[in-house]
């Protein structure tokens, strides 16, 4: 008879995510902070971090995953993160400049500064968003 | 700091407050915190439009110059249109305890008036980017946000309402993105001012005619122009009534504006309407939109259902003032952009409070309505007969700039019609006042809307009296709109 098994009993399945989820949250960090000198940035560090999650949800189930990242948590962090974006630009504005004008930030680095400013809120809040689409769509058939 | 910023801010502000909202739970200071942005956004939209009605104002984002970064540019057209999403959304946020949050599930107001908030933002960047590609990213915003605006309706079939209204909007967004795309590839700029440089070189090639014909169909799509319309009367009727209030008066005129901006600035007059003869397919468009659009209300048994079949004639009003394509004519269109804002808005919070006291908006069980809720029906009266253009309402003004602007094309026949049409327009006006006037009411105890709904809805149809006798803001800044947009191309 087949017995029925869920994911976190099987033990490749587990330690392969426990083992997968640093790195990819590593590589995230990487994309995310890679983002101001070649390609990547905070969209795509976003969505690679929400794989972790995912990932980890897949694996430990729903439960476990909304014990380690609280939808609460999710729904803030996705406002935050715009709040991040936007936060930039309102500073630049009041030292003088345009809305989002780096310059203004630092006599020298200013675009550096500005660039990772605001792509740390990209990433917040789309990390946050797809985590969440993820809580959603796998909650559904619960209900 | 903030005079020089001021086109960054009216978008910047609301789009920042949204996220804040988020986080504030109290009830009675997410709504102040909403409605102060809402005044802001307008007190900033009136400061602009006093400079910008004669010298457009520029603002390059992040101190990128134009063709490089992204511009905004607020000339006459797009300051018209931030004095209305703004000005709408200034009255009709205060509104009532209130009825729009009556069908607010407990503990989410704070992420109704974030959506509000974001939807205005949306829609107001259409109107003040001068980038193509901002467009639609706006567009989207808007959209999205106006998506869950209407799914937060009372009935059930809010959602329904809300599904197929983003599948059109969805559609009519991919149609745009692909004509601007095609634009792109053709131009190699994405400025507006830049690419209406450019694009005369272009302007035989068969891309350009399919970049027009996708940028117009998609906004028609939005603009729910006659074939177009279906997604409108469910989404107008099964959403909370202060939402059908805003986005009557507001969400139609934005995509309004990004079609007049793609005919008239981009492609230009002489190849939309000299080479293409675009007049011959939008003409019979708006007739037919005005003419079944009014015979559709006057058969609807629903207060609400009867407003939106009506905003699908008003929207063929306006259409045929872009078809004119001349001073009168295009001035006309746009105005009525402003005038029918109020008229719609105005008529739509009167049933607002009607559907607050009675629980119905069916037309049948309002009889006698006078004599329960008379300044209410009062209301309807006079919003009714600037719907139907009585001389001293503002609906008079735009019918006079359209018969006038068809007279100078030499449509006589035309003319006629818009006057036909407005006697279509007495007839499902008149047939609600009928019922609320003339017959007797079952109870006569006086159910009269609080002083909070009432307010609100009587500044706006207030204003439909005010903007047909007093127009530099209204007639003036779109006459104004007109020179610049027909001078341009």
């Amino acid at each position: 008879m087949k017995q029925h098994m869920r994911m976190q009993d099987k033990i490749i399945l587990r330690l392969g995510a426990k083992f997968l989820v640093p790195f990819i949250l590593l590589f995230a960090f990487y994309v995310q902070f890679h983002g101001d000198f070649g390609p990547g940035g905070g969209f795509q560090a976003g969505v690679i971090a929400a794989a972790a999650f995912v990932l980890y949800g897949l694996i430990f189930g729903l439960d476990t995953a909304q014990k380690v990242v609280p939808k609460s948590w999710l729904e803030k962090g996705m406002a935050i993160g715009v709040l991040v974006y936007g936060g930039t630009g309102v500073a630049t504005m009041l030292l003088g400049g345009n809305f989002l004008e780096y310059d203004v930030l630092h006599h020298h680095n200013g675009q550096h500064y500005g660039i990772i400013a605001v792509e740390a809120g990209v990433g917040i809040a789309v990390t946050c968003t797809m985590t969440l689409l993820y809580y959603l769509f796998a909650e559904r058939g619960r209900r | 700091m903030i005079q020089s910023n001021m086109p960054a801010l009216i978008i910047v502000t609301p789009m920042l407050v949204a996220p804040i909202l988020v986080f504030v739970r109290h009830r009675i200071v997410a709504r102040v915190l909403a409605i102060a942005t809402a005044w802001w956004c307008f007190y900033l939209a009136v400061s602009m439009a006093g400079v910008a009605q004669d010298t457009p104002i520029a603002y390059d984002m992040g101190g990128w110059e134009a063709p490089l970064g992204i511009a905004y540019t607020v000339d006459a057209f797009s300051s018209l249109l931030l004095l209305i999403v703004s000005g709408i959304a200034s009255v009709v946020l205060p509104f009532g305890p209130g009825s729009a949050l009556l069908a607010i599930p407990e503990g989410k107001n704070n992420l109704f008036y974030a959506s509000f908030l974001m939807c205005m933002a949306g829609l107001m960047g259409i109107a003040i980017t001068g980038d193509l590609f901002n467009v639609f990213v706006f567009l989207e915003i808007s959209s999205l946000a106006s998506y869950t605006l209407i799914a937060m309706g009372k009935s059930r079939r809010a959602l329904m309402a809300a599904f197929s209204y983003l599948v059109m909007g969805t559609i009519g967004g991919t149609f745009t993105l692909l004509g601007i795309g095609m634009v792109y590839q053709l131009t190699g700029t994405l400025n507006m001012a830049d690419i209406a440089q450019r694009l005369p070189d272009v302007i035989d090639s068969p891309a350009t005619r399919v970049a027009l014909a996708l940028i117009v169909v998609g906004g028609s799509i939005k603009l729910a122009v006659f074939p177009l319309h279906q997604w409108l009367p469910n989404a107008y009727t099964y959403a909370p009534s202060a939402v059908s209030a805003f986005l009557a008066a507001t969400g139609t005129k934005v995509s309004y504006y990004v079609i007049v901006r793609g005919i008239f600035t981009l492609f230009g007059v002489s190849f939309v309407f000299g080479t293409l003869h675009l007049e011959r397919l939008l003409v019979p468009l708006a007739l037919l939109a005005m003419f079944v659009g009014s015979t559709a209300a006057i058969f609807q048994t629903d207060l609400k259902r009867l407003l939106a079949y009506s905003s699908i004639a008003q929207i063929g009003y306006m259409v045929l003032g872009l078809a004119m394509a001349n001073q009168a004519g295009l001035t006309g269109g746009i105005v009525h952009l402003a005038n029918h804002a109020v008229i719609k808005g105005g008529l739509f919070l009167v049933v607002a409070c009607i559907t607050y006291r009675m629980h119905t908006s069916k037309i049948d069980e309002l009889g006698g309505l006078a004599q329960r809720m008379p300044l209410t029906a009062a209301a309807w009266l006079v919003g009714g007969l600037g719907m139907i253009g009585v001389p001293t309402t503002a609906g008079f003004i735009s019918k006079w700039y359209l018969v006038m602007g068809a007279i100078d094309r030499g449509w006589y026949g035309i003319a006629f019609a818009i006057l036909l049409s407005s006697l279509l327009a007495v007839v499902y006006v008149w047939r609600v006042v009928e019922v609320f006037y003339f017959r007797e009411a079952s109870d006569k105890s006086n159910l009269e809307a609080p002083a909070d709904m009432l307010v609100p809805t009587w500044f706006l149809i207030a204003m439909t009296i005010v903007f047909g006798l007093y127009t530099p803001w209204s007639a003036g800044l779109a006459s104004k709109a007109a020179a610049l947009l027909l001078a341009a191309s």
